[in-house]
């Protein structure tokens, strides 16, 4: 294995699980705040979170970019303020890849404290239980199934992002160059040889990761709902 | 007054499976009682009792437990569930999927407190069951552990959304007689919706029934449901369900309040104003049994 190689599927991973790190802080509050808020203008929150299932990366990409530059307001006060660059970063693909990635994380998650009944929350809080421990103790357990294909969703999308690392970063070996990007580049080039350990190494993450999802769900589907 | 523990005063427009009816109730319970809501699906006895439980509120009004304010739309108050330190068993369970029966109840706890997580399993006959999780219960042994869990929560005030709908006849007085148990040791205030007659005539000291959002009558069970100005030895309520023609009588099927069928024979002008469905009281009267509608 070529040290390229190495390099590439290190940042790739490296991209995919800081992703999913990130999301099961931030998506589990939006889901929560989208299963129970009765706030007015929801669904306009709903469709920004669902936004990029149905809207090409490049597009996303192409915003991020401009709010990155240096030109635009954000990414000037970010250069003059804090010395930090985005554009064409690690930390830049993160960011959009956070973004990209939201609706893997939120929706599944969403969707299962929804399915949730009422009464299961209304108990909890009959018994003298906070909300917050409710949430922790009794809604969040019971909805482990959802969780699991949430963290495996945005896992497996990850490792497969293409089009907005490639917008907003670029292809920088060791900074923004991922196992997606390196199999185009090399086809590019006519290096099938390597363009095929790329392939297989993403079919087989990708199809271990879904096996394991379904897998452990068919397991926790006896303790199911009644 | 001064001895009532709860006032209840209070109206909210509900959405029933009747159309829109406005629930508009104004009563008293008593420390220690043990009362039902009585009447028919749809009256609003369920919204009631999720009123004094603080999970929705009324359109305005006031609902006070002893000196506390629980509600008030005057002044604006509105404790939350876990302030009121009530017990609730819901009509379908919401025992806790991740947990099993023991934990349900430990959960349940102000104080954990392992002993009497044991003296409940014992007396509601589920130690066999204490490390299931709800999924492998029967709905009768779920009905054990929801009331189970709300009265190791030590409430105030208990609250029992049909605690006993989804049992056969032998565990629900099985059941009956726990509740009495627990209502007679603790003297907790026990609140039931029901619409067993049987079941109000056996636990409850104090009936409220409750029809199309109003209360119709409230009293003891005997006050309400025999009527004391028959002179009849014997006295059985019940429903009718099923009137038919003999030529020149009419059979009446009858289901008592202990759920047993019986049949009697009435003429012409006792079915008058009967039809099924109608709650009736069946009496003696000289030699045969009389049908009376209530």
């Amino acid at each position: 294995m070529s040290e390229d190689f190495l390099q590439t599927m290190w940042v790739t991973f490296k991209l995919a699980s800081s992703t999913t790190l990130i999301l099961i802080v931030i998506g589990i509050p939006i889901a929560r705040f989208l299963a129970y808020s009765k706030f007015r203008f929801k669904a306009i929150v709903e469709a920004l979170v669902s936004m990029p299932l149905v809207l090409p990366p490049s597009v996303i990409g192409y915003y991020m970019l401009l709010v990155y530059s240096p030109r635009f307001w954000f990414g000037k006060w970010l250069r003059e303020t804090f010395d930090i660059r985005l554009a064409f970063t690690f930390e830049g693909v993160l960011i959009a890849s956070v973004l990209f990635s939201l609706p893997f994380m939120v929706q599944p998650i969403q969707n299962g404290l929804r399915s949730l009944p009422s009464s299961l929350h209304e108990a909890a809080y009959t018994l003298g239980k906070s909300k917050w421990n409710t949430f922790i103790r009794v809604l969040l357990p019971n909805i482990k199934p959802s969780i699991v294909t949430a963290l495996a969703l945005t896992f497996a999308h990850c490792i497969g992002e293409f089009g907005i690392v490639l917008m907003v970063g670029g292809n920088m070996p060791g900074e923004t160059r991922v196992a997606a990007i390196a199999i185009y580049d090399e086809v590019q080039a006519i290096h099938f040889d390597a363009a095929n350990q790329y392939a297989f190494v993403l079919f087989a993450v990708s199809f271990v990761m879904l096996t394991l999802m379904y897998s452990i769900n068919k397991r926790n589907e006896s303790w199911k709902m009644l | 007054m001064e001895d009532a523990v709860i006032s209840i005063d209070i109206k909210k427009e509900i959405f029933s499976a009747n159309g829109k009816i406005v629930l508009e109730i104004a009563t008293c319970i008593q420390l220690g009682e043990l009362v039902a809501l009585f009447g028919p699906s749809g009256a609003g006895k369920t919204t009631l009792l999720r009123m004094i439980a603080g999970l929705v509120h009324p359109d305005s009004g006031k609902i006070t437990f002893g000196n506390e304010v629980w509600y008030d739309s005057e002044q604006k108050i509105a404790l939350t569930p876990q302030q009121r330190h009530i017990g609730f068993m819901f009509q379908d369970y919401a025992l806790f999927p991740n947990m099993t029966v023991k934990e349900n109840i430990r959960f349940a706890q102000p104080k954990k407190d392992e002993r009497k997580i044991y003296s409940l399993l014992e007396a509601f006959g589920l130690n066999e069951l204490e490390h299931r999780k709800p999924a492998k219960l029967s709905g009768g042994q779920k009905q054990r552990v929801a009331l189970a869990r709300a009265i190791a929560r030590e409430p105030k005030l208990l609250l029992l959304d049909e605690p006993l709908s989804a049992l056969d006849s032998e565990l629900r007085s099985g059941l009956q007689d726990e509740i009495q148990k627990a209502h007679r040791q603790s003297k907790t205030t026990t609140l039931m919706v029901s619409h067993d007659l049987a079941e109000v005539f056996r636990l409850a000291n104090h009936v409220v029934c409750i029809e199309n959002g109003k209360i119709t009558a409230s009293g003891s069970p005997m006050e309400l449901f025999s009527n004391s100005d028959i002179s009849g030895k014997v006295q059985i309520t019940g429903q009718v369900v099923n009137i038919e023609s003999q030529g020149t009588f009419y059979m009446l099927t009858i289901v008592t309040g202990i759920n047993q069928v019986i049949k009697v024979i009435a003429f012409e002008n006792d079915i008058i104003n009967l039809k099924t469905g109608d709650r009736v009281m069946v009496f003696t009267k000289a030699f045969n049994p009389v049908v009376m509608k209530m």
